[in-house]
Parts: structure tokens; sequence; C-alpha cells
């Protein structure tokens, strides 16, 4: 199944991760690829650890991704990152947003390294990025744009379906979100030497 | 035309194309979003019922009447409508009618792991169970034909990973199906002994000709590869192709009856034979029953979910993945949710608290800590009552806690048996005016319908009263000295009593100005940590983005330290 792409979609209930992976998904499909998601509607509605599965190929059979073969990791904070780091293959790609969203009382929890100084990371500050764009929300479009960079499918895919989702008031702001995110992650090619195929 | 579409999106497509013109259900995880997307039809009648029983009822009636029918529910929600299942399917129908039960392997929102492919060999009837979104929209338009052609309703079972994963599905037309004329047959539908003997034997006789069905239908269909033989159905299948590829594969769309002959055939042509099938050995008991070895469950478990890497690690093929250990991220009460202060209160009162299905499960949890039972949708009550009957001291240390769409879904009879069988127990009816822990369906006291318009708003308080409760209060559930007095109040009377605590879910309005914490006042003591509020941090500071200003903060702090706007508007 070399030629299934997978990517997981990891944060914190409430972050706009849903519609993330919904638009995704879209992209994948106009982009002529076989698309499975998984996500689960869990106990918590806010506030609770949210991860979307994502796999792409030519034909896709599971809905669910193996850990260790996670090609892209799009973390929404960073303990989010940590959860899912140990599932990325060798050589994948973690964009990731700086921030940290603690678990329910806590001020500070340790992280057991510095991941973003990562090699193979893409490190950003999406909700600044995004207030910057017009809409702190879109913080979501940020760190999908950085993983359109690196994609490979036309950026024009991505605006027209951004058009079908997102309602006509918030477009322009989820608009420029999007190009900020793809501006900030050009592919640098010695991080994705064994990136996979597109 | 494609689309992505969840599985249950794509039920209710299949619903459309396929004709249906009556769908009911009550909302639980993972199935509710198949009645959500078939009220966009206008077509369709839909409707939210306030339990399965009474959905499926509303099914039965609906398929006399000659219409094609879906019902959905959970798949503990099966339990509760398993009394007009087990005897429809002796009565068959006259419209298709579809029932189906989402099951939930690995409870990602449930309280068991129940597999529900027995209620259809316990009911002798046909079951199908697809395995993926296409399958999905395909096989509710099958399971109406079958249900038409040999007069039997049919389960259709899905699981969570059907049910919420995302496909690309092949969109149709909208297929009508006029409604089938309505002949009074008191032999086929009045379920009196002597008729329901005639009946139990059309049922078992329909059975002998769904197996041959099983045999012939497409859905059925093998896979020729290596000398390696798997059986599996549902999601299962997608896990066995990613980590068999060589395998050949015996992939079953109709789950029962089995087709005995095709299986028969298939284990001739393979040296090894697996079942692969998550949670109970459904298949592999039958399968070997008929006398074929078979490795399934001692490989495989019936603990939880599957996917690849587990199977490929029960199967020996990989190791298994190095554990993880993250900081963890329980589930929480949202901040501001009404159901907080309450149970801060049952836990500085020391009370035993039976509690019930719903968001408030969350008040088990610490700092809460302020549950001590959850079961099924209505136990709370009837639990608090039989704790009191063990030990009338129980009266007075004990209360129900159950929300309100599952007080409308099965408090009542209980509340009646307390009243009827001189109980005094003490329930306390959290009413957020939603269901909210399903993400926020209507039901009969919340004034709106599944499709938005305008409904009776059942009083509670009357509701309550008509059952013979002479004691109701009403409280704010942001009020926590007026709960407080309540419950006192109320677990020393001597006779059955109902606190209503009322507030809209905190999701649903719109939130006041957060708080602040003065911190010349502070004295880092932590009180207000207890609440167990996501938007109060340590060292107490408020995250003025999470604040809702609900205020309980600012009424447990004993150095007045917390305030700003509180929430008293409602």
């Amino acid at each position: 199944m070399s030629n299934v792409n997978n990517i997981l979609l990891a944060g914190v209930g409430g972050q706009g991760i849903i519609l993330a992976g919904k638009l995704l998904a879209e992209v994948l499909a106009a982009g002529g690829f076989d698309v499975k998601l998984s996500e689960v509607h869990g106990m918590a509605q806010r506030g609770g650890s949210v991860v979307t599965q994502v796999r792409f190929g030519p034909r896709v059979y599971s809905p669910l991704v193996s850990p260790g073969k996670v090609d892209y990791l799009v973390a929404f904070e960073q303990i989010e990152a940590w959860r899912w780091i140990s599932w990325m293959r060798s050589g994948g790609l973690l964009i990731m947003d700086e921030q940290i969203i603690y678990p329910a009382g806590k001020t500070q929890v340790s992280l057991p390294e510095d991941l973003t100084s990562r090699p193979g990371t893409i490190c950003l500050n999406a909700r600044q990025l995004a207030r910057q764009a017009g809409l702190v929300k879109a913080a979501n479009m940020v760190l999908l744009g950085a993983l359109a960079a690196h994609l490979g499918l036309d950026l024009k895919i991505w605006h027209r379906v951004l058009e079908d989702l997102v309602p006509a008031k918030y477009l322009e702001p989820n608009r420029k979100a999007l190009e900020e995110g793809f501006a900030r992650a050009k592919p640098s090619h010695d991080s994705l030497s064994s990136g996979p195929p597109c | 035309m494609k689309e992505i579409m969840s599985g249950n999106e794509a039920i209710a497509r299949g619903a459309y194309e396929s004709g249906v013109s009556v769908a009911v259900a009550y909302p639980g995880t993972p199935s509710t979003e198949i009645l959500e997307n078939i009220a966009q039809h206008p077509s369709i009648r839909a409707q939210w019922s306030p339990n399965e029983k009474v959905a499926l009822e509303v099914g039965i009636g609906a398929s006399l009447a000659g219409a094609r029918v879906l019902v959905a529910m959970k798949h503990v929600g099966l339990n509760v409508a398993a009394d007009p299942w087990l005897t429809i399917a002796y009565t068959g129908v006259n419209g298709g009618l579809v029932l189906v039960s989402a099951d939930d392997p690995g409870m990602h929102s449930s309280q068991n792991e129940q597999d529900n492919r027995f209620y259809a060999r316990m009911a002798g009837v046909p079951m199908l169970e697809p395995a993926d979104s296409q399958e999905a929209k395909e096989f509710v338009g099958l399971a109406l034909r079958i249900s038409e052609e040999y007069d039997t309703p049919v389960l259709l079972r899905t699981t969570t990973r059907i049910a919420h994963s995302k496909g690309l599905v092949e969109l149709g037309e909208r297929g009508e199906h006029p409604l089938r004329p309505y002949t009074k047959d008191p032999k086929k539908y009045v379920m009196i002994p002597a008729h329901g003997r005639l009946r139990h034997q059309a049922a078992a006789d329909r059975l002998a000709k769904l197996t041959r069905l099983a045999e012939e239908t497409p859905v059925n269909k093998v896979e020729q590869r290596g000398k390696v033989g798997v059986i599996t159905a549902g999601v299962c299948y997608q896990y066995v192709r990613e980590t068999l590829p060589e395998a050949s594969v015996l992939k079953l769309g109709l789950t029962y009856p089995l087709p005995k002959d095709k299986i028969r055939t298939f284990a001739q042509q393979v040296d090894e034979l697996y079942v692969i099938e998550e949670l109970e050995p459904f298949l592999e008991e039958q399968i070997r029953a008929m006398g074929i070895s078979v490795k399934g469950k001692e490989l495989t478990g019936v603990l939880g979910e599957l996917d690849q890497k587990r199977l490929a690690v029960s199967l020996g093929l990989e190791d298994p993945p190095p554990s993880a250990s993250a900081v963890s991220r329980p589930p929480v009460l949202c901040p501001g949710c009404p159901h907080r202060g309450v149970f801060y209160v049952l836990r500085r009162l020391r009370l035993t608290v039976m509690g019930d299905i719903g968001c408030y499960s969350l008040g088990a949890l610490p700092p809460l800590d302020a549950m001590d039972t959850c079961i099924c949708m209505g136990s709370s009550i009837g639990s608090a009552l039989g704790m009191e009957k063990a030990d009338p001291a129980w009266a007075e240390r004990c209360v129900a806690v159950i929300g309100d769409s599952t007080f409308l879904h099965s408090g009542m009879t209980p509340l009646l048996d307390v009243v009827y069988n001189g109980g005094s127990t003490t329930v306390l009816i959290l009413d957020n005016s939603t269901t909210a822990m399903t993400g926020h369906q209507d039901h009969p006291a919340s004034g709106r319908t599944l499709g938005g318009d305008p409904a009776p708003k059942v009083d509670l308080e009357m509701l309550i009263r008509a059952l013979g409760v002479r004691r109701v209060q009403r409280v704010d559930a942001y009020d926590l000295a007026a709960i407080r007095r309540a419950v006192r109040e109320e677990t020393a009377a001597p006779e059955p009593s109902v606190i209503i605590v009322s507030r809209s879910c905190a999701l649903r309005t719109s939130p006041a100005r957060p708080l602040v914490v003065d911190e010349a006042k502070c004295n880092g003591c932590h009180a207000c940590l207890k609440l167990g509020c996501p938007a109060i941090q340590e060292g107490a500071r408020i995250d003025p983005h999470l604040c809702r200003g609900c205020g309980l903060c600012s009424q447990v702090c004993p150095r007045g330290a917390i305030g700003g706007d509180s929430n008293v508007q409602c």
C-alpha cells in the first residue's frame, strides 16, 4: 500500500479540525485521488483531543492510518504533536502550530524535547498569521496552506473547494490565511528527500 | 457524480434514492447524523421520537400503511426497541422496513460494546453489513427490496468506522415508491399466541428462503487470489485487504443467514482459513458449527476495534507499536456548563449519586468525582429507588441525576414507580433544553421538531406532578446556594421529589463577560479548581477566551477574589 499517503490532523476540540479535514478530503478528491477520512465524534464537545485521519491514493481500503506510516502530521498545537509524533514514518513532514493548549487546569507540562527545531518540521504561529489575515479562527487554513505547499496540488483547486465550503462573508480571510500558510512553507527539498509521490 | 460522504450521510442518501418516505430515530452516537441528513430531504417525513422503542413502533405503523421506512439507533438503542423488534420478525412488513443499528466497537462514545449482529440471529431476520460509504448507500436500497420481497424487517448493521468515515459515493436519483395498500390481516399482525405460532413457522420458512438468497446475492462475493483464505465483513474487509493483499477473501455483505454452501466451497479452495471480525465470534462460531476449521478469535480477541495494524500484529506479521505516553487530555464539562454546579454541590454534600447517560456522565471524573453509577438510559431513578428499598437510610443519602432528554426517553416510568411504591427518592433533572451529548438534537420539551418547525413544548413540571410527585422545585443551575438549599430540603423530605435544574447548554448561549481573578485578594487556595472548569488554570488565572462568565467560581472563592460581570441574565 506504499502508494497510499497518510495524513493526520491533530488538535483539540473547537480548533476547526473537522472543517479542515472536510476541505482537505474534497481537495484530494478534486485532484483525482481516491480518498478516505475518519473522524470520531467524541465524548467532549470541546477541550478533548481530536484527530482526523486522511488517506489518499489510487485506491484506498482502510479509513484508518497505521502507526509509523504517517507522511504528514498537521498538529494544531504542540501537545497533540507529541501525542502523534511516534506515528510518523522517518522522513515524514510535521507541520505544527507553535501554540500550546494545556489540559484543563494545567499551566505547564513538560514536553520531552523541543519539536520546533526538529528536522523536517514546519513550525508556524498560525493564530497570529490568521489574525493578520483578518480572522483568528482561520488558523486551521494557515496550517492547511502549509500542507498544500507540499502536497503538490494546484492552489486553484484549494481556492475552488474553499469557495464551496466557507460562507461568503468569511471567505476572504480564509483565502488569505491559506495563502499565508502556503507562502511560509515552500518545500525545502532536503527535508523531504524521501517524500511520497503526489 | 461522486460526493465525499460519511457512512451516515450515505445511508441518508440511500434512503432518499430508495424512496423511503418515513424515517424515525432517537439520537445516539454513532447513528445521529443519519436522521439529521435525511431531514434535509423534504420528500421524507423524518422525526425524532422520544426513544428507540417508540421510533420502531412508529416505523412499524408507517410500514403497515405501506411506506418504505428507515429507523435508526445506536446499538444500545436496539435493547430499548428489542420488544417490538423480536415480534415484527414474526409479523413481517407491508412497506419495506430497514432498521439501522450503529454499533460502537471500542466504545468511543458508549457504555458498552455489545455486538448487535446477534439481534439479527435472535430475530431470524436478514442482516446487511456495508464495508464503506458506497455500500452503506447501496445496502439501504437492497435492504428495502429484501424486506418487501421476503416480508421481513432487515437489520443494516454499521460500526463507528463505517458511520463516521468518509469516502467517495456515486449519487443516483430519487426513487419514488407509492404507498402499498393496507389490508387487514389479523393472523399476520395480531400476535396472540395462536397467530404467533403460525407466524413463527412463517419466519422459519422465510429464513430458509433467505439462505438461498445469501448463496446467490452478489454482495457475498469471493475474491480468489492465494491459498490463504479469509472470511470477513464490514470495515474488517478493508483491514484484511491492507494486511493480506494476496489472500483470497470471501467478503460477506449479507451476514445473516450465512451462505453455507459458498462458505464450504471457499474453505475447500484454500489451505488456511481465517475469520476476521470485530467483537464476538459471530461468524466464526457458525462456521465452526458447520465442521470447518478456522482461526479467528484466538488471534484477534473479542475486545475493542480492529485496524490493519492490530490485525497484522494478531497474525504475527508485524511487531506491536511502541506504547506512546503523552500528556492526557481527558474529556471535561465545557466552560459554563450548567451541569458543573450541581455536581460540585452533590460532592460537597457527600451524597451518593445514581447517574445516567449524557454529557453529565463527565461529572464522574475528577475533580468533581460526583457520580456513583452510570448504566443505561433512565437507570438513575430506578436504581435510586432500589438503594432505598434495600436500606431506607439511603433515601436521605442518595439522589438520582438525569438529563431532560434522557428523562423523556425513559425516566418517566421509573419516577412513576417511585410514587407507586412509596419511595422518597430525590431526582435532579438537569434541564439544558436539548440532547447535548449527541450534538444538540431537539426533543419533546425543546419546542422544536427535527425539521426545525415549532412544536408543542411539554411542561416538565406539570408532567412530573401528573405522575404523582407533589414536591417539585425549579432552581437556576448557576446558583450554587439555591441548589444546595433545594437538595438539602428534598433529600430530607419523606416523599418523592424532583428538582429541575435549568439553564441552556453553554454551547448554545452567547457568553457573558469573562471573570477575572484579583491577584491582590487571591491566596492561591485553589478552591476554584475543584470546579474542574477548563477556563481556570493552576495559579488561579482565568483564560478570558474560554470563560463564559457563568459565575460559579466567584461563588466558591472564599476570599471574594473572582469578579467581573457574572452571568445573571438568561
